[in-house]
């Protein structure tokens, strides 16, 4: 009996074992490519990972970070692109995988890579500078409706044509308003000059204001999303990421979320993307990582290929959308 | 107020003052002075490479590890300027004007010990700024919005192009050739790439450090090649003595020095930043000089003034960094990022919720500039002696120095050919007597400016009173316009001054 058991925990074992044997794992440095500037969000969530995977000893080569932010993280995007085949670099990617090539003609697509998983959604958030009189969405796009014709309402953003802008744009056509989209290098910078009054709203992600939100100089008015932040810890002296009302709840119906996703160059095999997806969820189960999510007011997504696949193929032609509306896309 | 920030402080120096944290003030200052030697690294990737070490130790030791590598740079840089003409940071690249000439005169100790010592004027300037100002400070920076950017960026290039002793027609085609390259890449305000043609590797837009490590330390070696193939900086004489004889003549510079602390700090807490800061700096010594044309020729307030300011700049940026979590410098915003993954959110609570960190942090300011500034002028006597190693194997070393320096900035073997280009080009600048620094200043700041300028006109919908729509930035545009006329302003204020003698005067001399 006894005998019986451990040979039949050791033939569990070799069979739990067997796959592993077989399995692809990196057998030199990978290289982690950040398609953003030094100290971004992009650049922070690569730092967080490598520094978890570092900690635990998930991997047994290490993660070397390369900043390829030039052109708004084209650089990146197109590094990648010309990287197929090799499983030793993997890329932490954004929405700009598709608004980039859109608004610019970069021959790129998602399709060139091969995708992972999920690690995260960012959310967006209508921010208006806190000594405004405007306490409500609907207060703002009133205001912002009565100048729209002489003098609009300036609104920040991280760049031009990207993420922000296509928002703002869509806030444009659903509440009937005009604003002066004034473009930016970065969210700081966006949060700063809202701060300083060179504009009156942004529509920052969470972890790009979330200081000046504390220190009450932002009014976080609605957040882009169909339900709201799970997280109720408080965050300013009255209010947690989870007391911000939806858009929606406000009467502006719209949920804009935005991938943070792990690719790896084209042709990657289904051993390579095994690897690289369970070695995130073992990342993902980590308090770090808990802690990371929170901080930044990110939520949770589902893992694996399949479902990342499964956004992308809603979220490109959504953009698409969105852009030629807005008259976005590059010509041809 | 006063009184709580020198409490403050000196709580913060007793959390400094602990064996392990003097040591890895130490160790982050020796790292950061070979950061700083070796061109392209740079202070904000020498940073970032080592960011990930930091993350199993408490933030104080971590900043204070990081931010002594950002001292020990801002000391570095220096050295290769001076000795070889290569800028070893971008801010440096104003030092090379008169620490090059100063090198081949047998001067080396004499510019590096005036390097050193203004670095060490220039950031206690700032520090002393941020421990009694900070909130001030703070406020103000956030009083810089796109037309107030646009000024600053636009009175810096006034400043080159009212003063340059080269004629004015080269300083601005240098400018305009920088211009352009700078607008290689992504558009921000267009969203769009430009001039890229389909190349990926044009995707980053032309890299400052790569083009200046070209258009100054590779055409410097072409240039000494075809002239006499040797420095003529052997005789050099190498003590200790030089350091005391150099001090004893700064006294003499103190408005200089005092100058560019003041521009220094200015320009560090609005993000115009380090490297646009040294070149107002030299730009200011430049034209309150009584003797303006000898600049360039090695003169040591041509050394003191960039320094000092690029110093006062480089660290004053920590303080938008810490209050408004916005980074004044590249360096700072790795050092940003780093906050962050520490678990410390950078903004105007941090001063609050995180006293210990912020005041630590002030602290290991002085006691590392301190440290670091022991540890350069020991190496002074060093550093000389390299120049008394014959030239063909200084050459070729520099050439290699160069290679890495290229690479280093973006990892791309690209980057090299693109510095070996730009050698060439710096060649043939030379050899025509164009000047270099203005097409720097250009290539570094151009696509701020224009960004800044293309914001300004959205908000204000293409009304260019804007610029003079607050006392603010009233002032600087103001400024600027009459540095650039200045040069026709004085022609007609002589010539009507000698109309007025009565003396006949001949033909126009232009």
């Amino acid at each position: 009996m006894n005998a019986r058991f451990v040979a039949a925990l050791f033939g569990a074992a070799c069979f739990a074992s067997l796959p592993a044997l077989a399995a692809w794992e990196p057998t030199k440095p990978v290289e982690f490519v950040v398609p953003a500037g030094a100290g971004g969000a992009s650049d922070q969530m690569a730092r967080t990972i490598q520094g978890i995977v570092q900690k635990y000893n998930l991997m047994k080569q290490p993660f070397i970070i390369a900043l390829k932010g030039g052109a708004s993280g084209a650089e990146g995007l197109m590094a990648m692109k010309q990287a197929a085949g090799d499983p030793h670099k993997i890329i932490v990617a954004q929405s700009s995988l598709y608004t980039i090539p859109f608004a610019t003609n970069l021959p790129f697509s998602w399709k060139d890579l091969t995708p992972v998983t999920l690690m995260a959604m960012d959310e967006f958030v209508l921010w208006d500078n806190a000594e405004l009189p405007y306490r409500t969405t609907a207060e703002f796009l009133a205001a912002a409706k009565k100048v729209s014709a002489t003098e609009p309402m300036k609104m920040g953003g991280t760049g031009s044509k990207r993420e922000d802008h296509i928002l703002t744009a869509f806030i444009e056509s659903k509440a009937g308003v005009k604003f002066a989209y004034i473009p930016y290098k970065s969210g700081g910078e966006a949060a700063t000059q809202l701060v300083g009054k060179h504009t009156d709203a942004n529509v920052n992600n969470p972890s790009e204001n979330i200081a000046q939100w504390r220190a009450n100089q932002v009014r976080a008015l609605c957040v882009f999303d169909k339900e709201r932040l799970p997280y109720k810890a408080k965050v300013t002296e009255t209010q947690s990421w989870a007391d911000i009302p939806t858009c929606k709840e406000t009467g502006l119906d719209i949920d804009y979320l935005m991938l943070r996703g792990i690719f790896i160059p084209g042709g990657g095999t289904a051993e390579q993307v095994e690897f690289y997806d369970q070695l995130m969820r073992k990342v993902a189960a980590t308090a770090e990582w808990k802690d990371y999510m929170e901080k930044n007011a990110l939520k949770e997504a589902p893992f694996g290929p399949a479902a990342l696949k499964a956004f992308l193929e809603k979220d490109e032609p959504l953009h698409k959308q969105l852009m030629t509306e807005a008259k976005f896309l590059a010509a041809p | 107020m006063d009184g709580t920030a020198i409490d403050s402080l000196l709580h913060g120096f007793v959390v400094l003052l602990t064996f392990k944290n003097m040591l890895l003030m130490m160790v982050g200052i020796i790292l950061g002075i070979f950061v700083g030697v070796l061109p392209g690294l740079g202070g904000p990737n020498g940073v970032a490479l080592l960011l990930p070490l930091t993350f199993t130790m408490d933030p104080t030791g971590a900043i204070v590890l990081l931010s002594c590598i950002y001292w020990g740079a801002l000391f570095g840089g220096a050295i290769t300027s001076i000795l070889f003409n290569i800028p070893g940071e971008a801010w440096s690249v104003a030092t090379t004007f008169d620490g090059y000439p100063m090198a081949q005169q047998g001067r080396a100790g004499e510019a590096l010990t005036a390097a050193f010592t203004a670095s060490f004027f220039g950031a206690l300037a700032a520090v002393l700024l941020i421990t009694f100002l900070a909130p001030l400070v703070a406020r103000f920076a956030l009083r810089f919005g796109p037309p107030e950017f646009f000024a600053v960026y636009f009175l810096t290039f006034c400043s080159f192009v009212g003063m340059g002793k080269e004629a004015r027609h080269k300083i601005l085609i240098s400018m305009l050739i920088g211009f352009l390259l700078a607008a290689v890449g992504m558009d921000t305000v267009g969203g769009s790439l430009r001039m890229t043609f389909g190349f990926s590797d044009l995707l980053r837009g032309f890299d400052f450090l790569v083009a200046v490590i070209g258009l100054f330390g590779l055409s410097e070696i072409l240039l000494t090649m075809e002239e006499k193939l040797a420095f003529e900086g052997k005789q050099a004489k190498l003590d200790l003595k030089v350091v005391w004889r150099t001090w004893k003549s700064l006294p003499r510079y103190w408005a200089t020095l005092i100058r560019s602390a003041i521009a220094g700090c200015w320009l560090g807490i609005t993000p115009g930043g380090a490297i646009a800061a040294s070149f107002m700096g030299y730009g200011l010594a430049k034209r309150f000089s009584r003797d303006p044309d000898s600049f360039g020729t090695g003169r040591i307030e041509g050394v003191l003034a960039p320094e000092t300011a690029a110093h006062a700049a480089g660290t004053s940026a920590l303080l938008p960094m810490l209050a408004l979590g916005i980074p004044g410098s590249g360096t700072a915003a790795v050092l940003l990022g780093g906050l962050m993954i520490w678990g410390l959110q950078p903004g105007p609570l941090l001063f609050v919720e995180h006293a210990d960190f912020v005041w630590g942090l002030i602290a290991s300011m002085y006691l590392g500039n301190i440290a670091g500034l022991i540890l350069v002028l020991a190496t002074v006597p060093l550093f000389a002696a390299i120049l008394r190693v014959p030239f063909p194997t200084i050459a070729s070393s520099v050439i290699v120095l160069c290679a890495i320096g290229a690479y280093a900035v973006h990892g791309a073997v690209f980057d090299i050919w693109l510095m070996v280009l730009f050698g060439v080009v710096g060649y043939v600048f030379k050899k025509l007597n164009y000047p270099l620094a203005p097409l720097a200043l250009a290539l570094v700041l151009g696509d701020r400016a224009e960004d800044a300028f293309r914001q300004t006109m959205i908000a204000s919908r293409g009304n260019l009173t804007v610029f003079w729509s607050n006392s603010l930035v009233g002032s600087i545009t103001s400024l600027a316009l009459l540095l650039l006329l200045w040069p026709v302003l004085s022609d007609i204020m002589k010539r009507l001054r000698k109309s007025g003698d009565g003396v006949p005067t001949g033909a126009a001399s232009g």
